[in-house]
């Protein structure tokens, strides 16, 4: 923890004046407290595992023969086009873990984090001291969706990092391929990828808070993060029914893959920009549900 | 931070018409009239189940009354809840920790949630505290690891990070040794001392008695009772008892004396004595004048249990 905030401070502040920035100590104490957890810390060493099996499983599977040539067209799902070239470029193992995670083990992390956060205070009984501290409902719940999308960035960024350190060590890395078969350098590539990992942290501001909004209906932390999860795997089947084809545009996971575009030259931003709007409707909707409720909630707990 | 002309009003916790239905139309809390003076140390009084934490949650902001107001040190709750409650140090049933967390990470996370709590002086504000409880050997092991009295102290701890001009403490002894009870009397008369209002939940009347000047009974959601601890002692105090081989004869003459309210068992008279001056001596001798054998004579001293069995007309059960 970095304490440091004595020395930046203006001295000529009163004692007791209430600072301009006043949601950022809380914030802090939001960040600093959900990093101690031992679960938070146990969920980002699962994420960081996961590009290490792909990449040893990539390994095993192609060591001895020779590199599989050519880059699969995006087809279905975008994973197996990466995964075809991480040989050739270890970069792509960072394309190919973030494709792997984002639909369930990135979001299934965001879910407990976010459903825990009001919920789990709730359960322990320190949000009333939280309130009466008082934190102010309002701005402990901003704190509250704040830390949470810096964990959905730190999540995502954990998973492009052993990604991208793995590649590096059991793969060449050099110039990459996109999708629409040019070649870009690697310094451009990497720049690539920190904006993909950036996209698909964004991606998971709609369902951060939707949980967070789950948070708010109840006191039990398990029920919020199981009823997050729960809806987040409810909506990924509707988003694979065609007969639902009509609301489909609409379901916050569905244009989570389109971050495979970012790879293509010139970029094609059409999917990405649905996506980033979709999820900015989805954080609107359910913040200020959770604001409406949380604000007007009877704290018994 | 403006000050607040609340010290002056007197009333440092008044409510009117407090009210409390929860959803499933249970009623919680049935129009309080609460009034805490400033300065006092108020004790809170009910079975379980009677509305108090549910008064004190009202009080705080933490649930919205069905009707009815509440006003904190002038100001009405929940809408000056920013202003008001870093003034405002609390206790409400039972301490909650993060058992992850040392106990002064504790203390630093829930000052961090007060805005008007200065963060330059939050280490020291910090060390403070934990060494009122005493707590500054532990303050490094992790809460989870404290005794139910540990953490006790830990959440009184909690409430004095600041200097407050009120004090709610829900239970405060719970779970503590007869030491730590005594200290934390101690620590209560201590603060009181310095002017700040302490309203003290309890369920031990003896230490309502020990520790506060006024108190106030809830039964079944409602107040029953009001005032200074002497008087709520006195009103139930004072009963005359006289044992007796001729109780009817015994009752005629304390009933011509203006004794009240006389109840005649076998051996036994009791009643309320009249209003005004009388001395029990000049009873005692009218008794014996009249040839009534007394094998026993005085006024049954009633603790404030005496008179809390009496108002609540239920003990300690829990209300259903």
């Amino acid at each position: 923890m970095s304490r440091a905030e004595p020395a930046v401070r203006p001295p000529k502040e009163g004692p007791r004046a209430r600072r301009p920035l006043w949601t950022l100590g809380l914030f802090r104490s939001e960040l600093t407290t959900t990093f101690r957890r031992w679960r938070t810390l146990a969920l980002l060493a699962v994420l960081a595992a996961v590009p290490v099996l792909i990449g040893i499983a990539v390994k095993i599977e192609t060591s001895g023969g020779s590199p599989s040539g050519g880059g699969g067209r995006e087809g279905g799902g975008a994973g197996p086009a990466f995964l075809t070239q991480i040989t050739n470029n270890g970069l792509f193992l960072v394309f190919a873990a973030l494709a792997a995670t984002l639909p369930v083990f990135l979001p299934m992390a965001v879910g407990v984090v976010a459903g825990d956060a009001v919920a789990g205070e709730a359960n322990a009984g320190t949000l009333r001291y939280l309130l009466v501290a008082p934190a102010g409902r309002t701005r402990l719940l901003l704190a509250k969706y704040a830390s949470t999308l810096v964990f959905c960035l730190v999540a995502t960024l954990v998973v492009a990092v052993s990604a991208l350190v793995t590649g590096a060590l059991l793969f060449p890395l050099g110039e990459v391929t996109t999708i629409s078969g040019t070649r870009i350098g690697f310094g451009d590539g990497l720049l690539r990828a920190v904006l993909i990992a950036a996209v698909v942290a964004a991606s998971l501001a709609g369902l951060a808070a939707i949980g967070l909004f789950v948070s708010t209906l109840t006191n039990s932390g398990i029920a919020a993060m199981a009823a997050t999860v729960g809806l987040l795997i409810t909506v990924q089947i509707l988003d694979t029914i065609p007969q639902l084809d009509a609301i489909h545009p609409y379901l916050f996971p569905h244009y989570w893959l389109s971050f495979a575009d970012l790879l293509r030259e010139p970029v094609y931003w059409d999917e990405v920009l649905d996506n980033l709007g979709l999820q900015t409707l989805y954080a609107a909707v359910f913040g200020s549900a959770a604001w409406a409720r949380f604000t007007t909630k009877d704290i018994t707990a | 931070m403006e000050e607040l002309s609340a010290v002056d009003s007197e009333a440092v916790i008044a409510t009117r018409g407090l009210t409390k239905r929860f959803r499933g139309g249970q009623l919680a809390v049935d129009g309080l009239e609460l009034r805490v003076p400033a300065g006092s140390v108020f004790g809170f009084l009910g079975p379980n189940g009677s509305g108090k934490t549910t008064t004190i949650r009202m009080l705080l902001g933490l649930i919205e009354p069905t009707s009815g107001t509440a006003t904190l040190l002038g100001r009405p709750m929940p809408g000056a809840a920013r202003s008001v409650l870093p003034q405002v140090g609390a206790l409400i049933e039972g301490p909650a920790l993060y058992g992850f967390l040392s106990g002064r990470d504790n203390l630093i996370r829930y000052d961090s949630a007060d805005p008007a709590a200065d963060p330059r002086t939050r280490r020291a504000r910090v060390e403070a505290a934990l060494d009122r409880v005493g707590l500054t050997a532990a303050g490094s092991k992790k809460a989870k690891a404290y005794s139910l009295g540990m953490k006790q102290r830990l959440g009184l701890a909690s409430a004095l990070l600041q200097p407050r001009k009120l004090l709610v403490l829900d239970e405060p002894t719970n779970g503590l040794d007869p030491q730590g009870m005594r200290e934390i009397r101690s620590l209560v008369r201590e603060l009181a001392a310095d002017g700040t209002t302490v309203f003290l939940s309890s369920h031990l009347l003896d230490e309502i008695e020990q520790v506060c000047t006024h108190a106030a009974v809830m039964a079944r959601g409602r107040l029953v009772v009001q005032g200074p601890v002497a008087e709520l002692a006195a009103d139930a105090r004072g009963r005359l008892a006289v044992t007796t081989p001729d109780p009817a004869d015994a009752a005629r003459v304390l009933k011509e004396l203006g004794v009240t309210d006389l109840t005649v068992t076998e051996a036994r008279v009791t009643g309320e004595l009249p209003q005004g001056d009388v001395d029990l001596a000049d009873l005692n001798a009218a008794l014996v004048r009249a040839d009534v054998r007394v094998r026993s004579f005085g006024v049954e001293r009633a603790s404030l249990e005496d008179a809390f069995v009496a108002l609540t007309g239920e003990g300690f059960d829990v209300a259903g």
